[in-house]
Order: C-alpha cells, then structure tokens, then sequence
C-alpha cells in the first residue's frame, strides 16, 4: 500500500505505518480460542510538528495502534518507520534512547497520576528511566519550575499531590510529564474527554501553544468530531481495525468519501442545528464482533449504499467521485464512494 | 445562603395547564465528614407535557442530585432541606416510600446513565421488563411477560422474544440503554428524566438512542427532562434549557434565545469555549479557572472568581434569579451588559 506517501514536495513525515497487522488470541467459551483482529491493514502517518486526528468508534483498533506506535505491542505484520528507523529492530540502548521521543498523554487524569507523589516528583519521573539526560542537582529543580510554568501551573505547585489539583490541573501535570523527555511525538489519547468543558478549552489551547513553541507532534485520539476538527491537520477514521478514509481534517470531515465518515459527522450533536431541523442520518445497527468481521468492507453490515459487490470484494482506494483525481491525498476505502452526485447504490 | 424559593423561571399563561413538572427552591444539604455542604441551591425550574427541559452543567454542578431529589433516589448522606417538586400539581418531595413508590413508574421515571450497574445481573431482563406490569397493573406473570416483549420490540431491539430471556450482561451498551429506557417508558409516565442517557455510548449508537427518546415521547406525550453536560445534545433535543452552577441555576429559558443570546457569564463562556464555534487554529475562548469545590462556594456570586464581568457588588451579593426577556431568566447582577451583543 503506497497510499500514505506524502506529496514529494513536503518533508519527511516523522512517523509511517504501512500494512499493520496485529490480533490478539481471546478465549472464547465452548468453541475453543479465537483471535481478536484489532489491526487489520492499518496505514498512517504523522508529519512533523503537525497533529493526526485518529477518529473511531469503541472497538475500533485506535487503542491498539497507539500502543504499537508506543512500541508496547508488537504488530505481526507491517512496518513502522520513525524518523527514518524501524523502532522494532532497536535493542537495548538505542532503544531506550529511542522510547523517550514517544509520550503519552493519557485519557484519565485521576487515574493517570500517582495520589502518593508530588506534581514534581510525577514530572521527574521519567528521568528516572533515562538517567543520561536528566538533569542533575539543582538543575533538576530548575527543569521541573520551567515544565510546571511551560504548561501553565505555578512553582509552588511542585510539592502539592494531586488530590489538591483539579481535573483541569493534573492534565497540565501529564502534559508536563510527557514533555520531560522532550519527545518528537505526543499520543493523546482522548486527552480532554474527562475534562469538564469549561476546562476543555484551556488544555486544547495549551496542547497547541506547546505544538507551537516546540515543534512536537500529536497523535490525538478522539472521539469528538468538534474537537478534532479543531485541533487536526489531517485525520484518519478507522472502523474494524481498518483506516477507511484519510485526508487533511476539513476535507475528510467537510466532504468525507467514506458513507462511515458520513454517518459519524451526522451522528455528532451540533450546536448550529436547534429546534427540529434534523438532518441526521442515523446508522442502524452496532460495530460488528471484531472476532468475526464481516467479509469486503468492515463497514457493510450497517451502510446505506451497501451492494453485492461490497460482500465479495475488498473496497479499491477512492477519491470523491467526481473530483479530480491524484490531486491531495484524500482518500476513502469504498465501492460506492460518496460525491457531490450520489453514485446510484 | 440565599432565600429557598427562587420566582419560577416563567409564568404561566393564565388558562394554560399547569406543567407536568415543576420544582422550585429544592435545596440538598450532605453530611460530610467535614460538615454539611450544600450540593443543590434553591433550584426551580418547570415542564409542559411533551416538551424537553435539559438540565445542563458540568460535573459536580448539582445537576444529578437534583433528578435524585425530585425522584426520591438521594444518597442516604443527601437530603432534601427545602424547596418543592410538584408533577401534576402534586407535590412529591414530602410523600412517604409507598406513596412514592405507586408514582415511580406510571407518573414519574427515571433513566440512569450506566445501564450496566441500573439492571439486575442475575435476572433475564424479560423479567425486569415485565415486572412494572406485574406490580402496577397486576398482570399475570405470563401476560407482564407478552407486555415486555412488546416494549422490546418497541425500542428497537431484534427478535425480542427470544432475547428476553437473556442477561443484561449479554447485550451491547446501547442496547442496554434501550432496555433501560423500556423499563423506564414501561407504564407510559407523564414525566421521564433521563440522567446522561447517552453519555457512555459510541457517537452513532448515541444518535440512535437520542432518536428513540424522542420518538418515545412524541408517541406518549410525556414531559423529559435531559440531564446533560453536552452542549450540542441540548441544542439539538431541548425546547428550554435550565443551566446549572455550583449548585445554583443560573440561567433559564428556550434554548434558541439562551444559546444565541447568552445572559449569564458562565452561559457564554460555555457557548465560546466549544470548538465548533471557534476559527480552525485560533486559540478557544477558555473560562479561566475550574468551577469550585462545595466547601468553598463564596458568598455573593458563585460564578464570581471565574468572570471577566465580576464586580464589587458580584462579591457582596448572591444575584437572585431575575427575567431578562419572556419566559427567560438570569442570576447575574449583570446580565444587561450581555444584552447589547
């Protein structure tokens, strides 16, 4: 698959994933074990200083994508190349060396901090791992006020825990965390979804000024569509373990290809439809058994545009019908893709 | 503290029925280790038969405890200490357990958030289904059983008669949620409150049970109240909307006029800080600060700390419900300054 190749006259992205493959055995009762295909094909890319939208239902495989790019699981099939490296093939030092440009911002800021160490002892913890570059003595200290002020908290919140913190807060302190080691690449994974809304807004807008200032690199998974939106530059949509549509953020999101993308942005609430002027088209039925999925396209069980062909052929790599093909890199993985005239189903 | 009984955010029209529900001046004392706190405030708000009130606040705003008070479900460490709930011109809030128990279910239901824990694991949920029929209308266990499946059927779940006699562990989120607002609509009541009905569940499974609801309620013309602390949800799905605060409601009325034309600080901040409203790549409109803990809500305004539009008389003074339009109403000693844009 030759798809995530970026145009020839921008950079090198950071990060590629072509063709991950990776399932896990589950015990089933009765019937024996059976296995959980949680990728199924999965290609990607983050560019530099850019953030990728990772957007999908429960179930779909973004979870363990983001630990694969953490190099916590291993795929069974497909490369991942990072900076120019396949991570998977480092050992030992260079490893370590390497897991410090990968950070995680994690969902759950209550359950994500340690209740019995201090904001700055949760900050300096990951020196602990990588004792040649953790700055020494006083330095240390130096280092933790800068952290604790570049994500927006006082020095003298350094020896408070994290009880006395707010949801709002002690998200700051992951943050601070994952910028210890001054990583390439940050995975959110749903960074701002435990967060009052009020608060959402604060921690969007300090996750971009640090994108700004340092040049790092998100990988933010979310399931809310508003919020991606604002926050991405390009956006992938996975359902079954598959990535069915990638593009730059608006035109995935405003003009998606995918009849899933189409259904997950109708399915969204809005604020600028009041009253009863629904739109909406709601999918019927659920995501199918990852266990079991069906044959084709992942996606045709609940598609409205589902015909014969989708049950016996794997969907071909299309654009919107009707524009001009070979120019961006929007893609959707469809039979029947979705165009500014419907293509009779 | 500030008096109990907050004037009712609209008058009603002489002639019209009175609403299906009405609260007012519900005040929720806990008993903490530390002391009595007060988690709900002299909140009031109303319903009319078919129309969608939403409750709308942040988590820990007093938003659940006040459905908890009105249905009667308050955490032993919470009670009620004032205020009224009236659902069809009878109060409720003062009816001892049985009395109230012969209201749960034809006159006044509750959905829950978490259908998981909301359903008894060892027992087949045709037979939690069916038990409103058997207690409140006295059916055969053979006939509550047909009703069940009937309901089953009625919000969407396949082949219902075999289905019911599983456990609610082997259906999916959302179909537990289905199953839960069955047993809730189960004996058709005049008012439903729905506690984050669709929090838990995936977007597009969220979009089919919001469709349900309100099918539901355009076919039993039943008054719902949506606890939320989603924006969109309200906006999509609410005729009135009451916004919660630390405790307080500190704005009221038809979600149209509140949304577009916010008259409580804390209301606009909301409305700005969505993504959906902000310029791709422009820094969000954040309100500054986090909302406060419930040992320490400051006399006068509870919003104060947190508003670009507090002043002396914000800190001196707890802003007391005022109309700023028909059938609207705002807890804000400025609330006029919002008014000209």
């Amino acid at each position: 698959m030759t798809d995530v190749s970026p145009p020839s006259d921008q950079p090198a992205p950071l990060l590629t994933a072509t063709g991950l493959r990776k399932s896990f055995r589950v015990a089933r009762n009765r019937t024996g074990n059976a296995r959980l295909t949680a990728l199924d094909g999965v290609d990607l890319r983050v560019e530099r200083g850019r953030t990728l939208g990772l957007v999908g239902e429960s179930g779909c495989g973004k979870s363990t994508l983001a630990r694969v790019l953490l190099l916590l699981e291993r795929p069974d099939e497909g490369t991942l190349r990072f900076d120019g490296i396949d991570p998977f093939t480092l050992r030992g030092r260079a490893l370590r060396a390497w897991r410090r440009r990968v950070q995680m911002v994690f969902q759950d800021p209550f359950a994500s901090l340690n209740a019995r160490m201090t904001a700055a002892e949760i900050i300096a913890e990951p020196w602990r791992s990588h004792r040649d570059i953790a700055p020494e003595g006083a330095r240390r200290d130096t280092r933790v006020r800068e952290l604790l002020d570049l994500v927006g908290l006082r020095p003298g919140d350094a020896h408070r825990y994290p009880t006395e913190f707010s949801g709002g807060q002690r998200q700051r302190i992951g943050i601070a965390r994952a910028l210890a080691l001054g990583p390439d690449l940050i995975v959110c994974d749903e960074p701002v979804s435990a967060l009052d809304l009020s608060v959402q807004a604060q921690v969007l807008n300090l996750l971009a000024d640090l994108q700004r200032e340092l040049g790092v690199s998100y990988l933010f998974i979310s399931h809310d569509l508003s919020v991606v939106r604002h926050v991405a530059d390009r956006v992938s949509v996975m359902y079954l373990g598959r990535v069915v549509e990638h593009g730059p953020a608006e035109e995935v999101l405003d003009r998606p290809v995918h009849p899933y993308t189409s259904a997950l942005v109708s399915s969204a609430p809005s604020l600028e439809l009041t009253g009863d002027g629904r739109r909406r088209t709601v999918l019927q039925g659920e995501i199918p058994s990852p266990m079991d999925p069906p044959s084709g396209c992942r996606f045709r069980t609940r598609c409205p545009r589902a015909t014969t062909v989708c049950a016996e052929a794997e969907p071909p790599p299309a654009t919107r019908s009707g524009a001009p093909s070979g120019t961006g890199d929007h893609r959707g993985w469809c039979h029947h893709p979705l165009g500014p005239t419907p293509a009779p189903p | 503290m500030t008096p109990t009984t907050a004037p009712p955010a609209r008058q009603p029209e002489p002639g019209a029925p009175p609403p299906a529900l009405r609260v007012e001046g519900l005040t929720v004392d806990l008993t903490t280790p530390t002391g009595e706190l007060r988690a709900v405030d002299g909140v009031g708000f109303s319903v009319h038969k078919g129309r969608t009130l939403a409750l709308l606040g942040e988590s820990g705003c007093g938003k659940s405890m006040t459905a908890q008070a009105v249905v009667g479900l308050l955490d032993p460490v919470a009670r009620v200490t004032g205020g009224t709930a009236h659902v069809n011109g009878t109060e409720v809030l003062g009816l001892s357990r049985s009395q109230r128990a012969r209201l749960a279910g034809p006159v006044l239901s509750i959905v829950f958030q978490d259908a998981l824990t909301a359903m008894n694991p060892v027992r087949t949920v045709g037979a939690q289904l069916a038990e409103p029929f058997r207690i409140h209308r006295g059916l055969s266990r053979r006939a509550a059983r047909e009703r069940a499946v009937e309901l089953m059927d009625g919000v969407g779940i396949p082949e219902p008669r075999a289905r019911a006699r599983s456990y609610p562990h082997q259906f999916s989120g959302g179909m537990r949620q289905r199953l839960l607002i069955a047993m809730a609509v189960a004996l058709e009541p005049d008012v439903l409150i729905a506690d984050e009905p669709t929090t838990a569940l995936d977007v597009t499974v969220q979009a089919q049970v919001m469709e349900l609801l309100a099918d539901l309620q355009a076919r039993q013309g039943m008054a719902l109240v949506l606890i939320t602390h989603d924006l969109a949800v309200v906006a999509e799905h609410a005729d009135e909307v009451a916004v919660m605060y630390a405790g307080h409601v500190v704005e009221t009325g038809p979600v149209t006029e509140v949304f577009t034309h916010p008259r409580h600080p804390y209301t606009r901040g909301l409305l700005d800080s969505v993504p959906e409203r902000a310029a791709k790549g422009r820094p969000l409109h954040a309100v500054p600060g986090s909302p406060p803990e419930l040992g320490s809500i400051p006399t006068g305004c509870v919003f104060q700390s947190r508003c670009p539009l507090a002043a002396d008389v914000c800190a001196a003074e707890r802003p007391r419900p005022r109309p700023t339009g028909p059938s609207r109403a705002a807890a804000c000693h400025r609330s006029e300054e919002l008014a000209s844009d």
